[in-house]
């Protein structure tokens, strides 16, 4: 009895991942466990690391743009205007009025489908089948407006630097308006589904408690941050592209728990509503891609067969990049759909970035999750990582 | 605060420390040495006026034949509260490559920290966890380096679990439909 008894309270090491379906890509943690409780979390990445700053350093600034695209897998518009808008800051140059609501456009139906992603996953993860069903029918809406206007579904790569690939056509613009009209309806599908589902509520509600003052100690962003209260939004502090022209609430949280962070990215999704249909409303007249600027920006094609100089602009710019012989930094973030994706810059002249520095919002939540972890049952650890929202591309580059 | 003014705060509670102090399109930089990086960071996060409450980025950077010393480690620094904004450079020389940890300030530094010993081999000293992150435990050099090759062609010092990939590669060609 006495042997039984010692054997019960030993604690008991589990490996949850890398391949683990509610882990959301390739994220590995150790979990030691007494009983059903956490003792300690130990994350491990690094699975997916594909040295994407390493790759950029040695890419001139026009050519690193696929990659991208492949770090937060689920939005790449968002990771293309990072990193557009980083690079036209640091030259000092700015995409036309109308490229930059269409930007703010495309953002904002990105940050639907990676939330409505979430949702889905989230609740599957959660046990909650339905939901996944129900969202991916959305997600698949957005995917097919994104080929309606680029071709592409998922690596996109339609930001340019300097403006947009492509104009919209008035197809889109109509597809795009009648998904705005139906899709508030659509999020309340959802949340009949859950909101008030005993079990989703028993599941969330109470789990993986961050207080503001900690969340912001931690580095959190995005939702994650402002379900713990805290009204921390790149759009609002570091207005970019049309942010500053559009009217959008930033909804936060109160108690900091799996379901405050929930309830925020739902009603977030209405405020991208707000925001796609009120750029659709405003959208002005105008070129997509900034005119002034040969030196950073392909010429059109046409001109590119017609034009001397022009060809020269485009073959420098394809083999040595971007020649401005600027030298100089600059951190660049956007709000993310996970939270704030920064892009540090260090020029040295060269067409080439000396050093590129991608401040991953994924990285620092799975750093949190020790925190949000510990101290809770072992069901309660898949609740939270669903609930940071992380992409494993984005946290390991 | 206008960063330059918070920049002229540093250089006035510091001023052998901060080296120079930079601007470039709208965002300042203050330039330290190594040894006095934790207080001026502390200072930072400490003081009312300024409260730099959230960590936004802190990164390597290897100026390897460019400047002197080899290495900076870039902090971003935010407050959520006064809404301003300000980036610190703590210089750190290729022999001594290291600088008192700030994990005890923002808990985010963390992995930040680990992620800058892996990839620039920079240590920190007091950090709780100072082990690689992204790159395998046993691994050699450190990528980030600019005078580490993007591309490697190392032969034999090549890494095993790649060598072994290769073998299996070419084990497997001999069934390849042709």
């Amino acid at each position: 009895m006495a042997t039984a008894q010692k054997q019960l309270k030993k604690e008991l090491t589990i490996n949850l991942g890398p391949q683990h379906p509610s882990t959301h890509g390739v994220l590995r943690l150790v979990l030691d466990l007494d009983g059903e409780t956490v003792v300690k979390c130990t994350p491990h990445v690094g699975y997916l690391h594909r040295g994407t700053e390493k790759l950029g350093e040695n890419r001139t600034y026009l050519s690193a743009m696929p990659l991208m695209d492949r770090l937060d897998y689920v939005s790449s518009m968002t990771n293309d205007v990072a990193y557009c808008l980083a690079v036209e800051r640091l030259f000092g140059i700015a995409a036309p009025e109308r490229a930059q609501y269409i930007r703010t456009m495309v953002s904002e139906m990105t940050r639907i489908s990676s939330h409505i992603l979430w949702l889905g996953t989230h609740a599957l993860d959660i046990g909650a089948m339905t939901v996944f069903l129900y969202s991916f029918r959305e997600r698949e809406w957005i995917l097919d407006l994104f080929e309606m206007l680029c071709g592409a579904r998922l690596t996109v790569s339609y930001p340019r630097i300097g403006g947009v690939r492509n104009d919209v056509s008035q197809e889109f613009i109509d597809s795009l308006y009648k998904f705005t009209a139906e899709f508030p309806s659509r999020i309340l599908e959802y949340e009949t589904l859950i909101d008030q589902n005993r079990i989703w509520l028993q599941r969330t509600k109470g789990i993986g408690v961050i207080g503001a003052e900690e969340a912001i100690n931690w580095g959190l962003s995005g939702p994650t941050l402002r379900g713990s209260g805290v009204t921390y939004d790149v759009r609002k502090h570091f207005p970019y592209d049309a942010y500053d022209k559009v009217e959008f609430d930033v909804p936060v949280g109160q108690h900091g728990d799996v379901y405050d962070r929930y309830r925020c990215r739902m009603e977030e999704m209405r405020q991208s509503n707000r925001i796609i249909r009120q750029c659709l409303e405003k959208l002005p007249r105008g070129p997509v891609m900034a005119p002034d600027a040969p030196k950073l920006t392909l010429p059109p094609k046409e001109k590119v067969l017609a034009d001397m100089e022009s060809m020269i602009h485009h073959f420098v710019l394809i083999t040595k990049g971007p020649m401005t012989g600027q030298s100089g930094e600059i951190y660049s973030a956007i709000e993310a759909p996970k939270g704030e994706l920064g892009i540090y810059f260090v020029s040295d002249g060269t067409g080439k970035p000396y050093r590129m520095r991608l401040r991953a919002p994924s990285f620092v939540h799975v750093s949190a999750l020790p925190r949000l972890s510990e101290g809770s049952l072992v069901a309660d650890v898949i609740a939270n990582i669903g609930s940071v929202d992380v992409v494993l591309g984005e946290c390991d580059r | 605060m206008e960063p330059k003014e918070i920049a002229e705060r540093i250089k006035e509670s510091f001023p052998a420390e901060v080296r120079e102090v930079t601007d470039f399109a709208g965002q300042t930089s203050v330039i330290a040495g190594k040894d006095s990086i934790k207080a001026i960071l502390r200072f930072l996060h400490d003081t009312p006026e300024l409260y730099f409450d959230y960590l936004t980025d802190l990164c390597g950077v290897d100026y390897l034949g460019k400047k002197e010393p080899r290495f900076e480690v870039v902090y971003h620094l935010y407050s959520i509260r006064h809404r301003h904004f300000i980036r610190v450079r703590a210089e750190v020389p290729a022999d001594d490559c290291s600088l008192e940890s700030a994990v005890d300030i923002w808990a985010g530094a963390n992995w930040h920290e680990r992620e800058c010993y892996d990839l620039f081999g920079i240590m920190f000293k007091g950090h709780p966890d100072m082990r690689r992150i992204l790159m395998p435990e046993d691994w050699e050099g450190h990528p980030l380096r600019k005078d580490y090759p993007l591309k490697s062609d190392l032969g034999l010092m090549e890494w095993r679990g790649y060598t072994e990939l290769l073998k299996t590669v070419e084990k497997n060609s001999q069934y390849e439909v042709r």
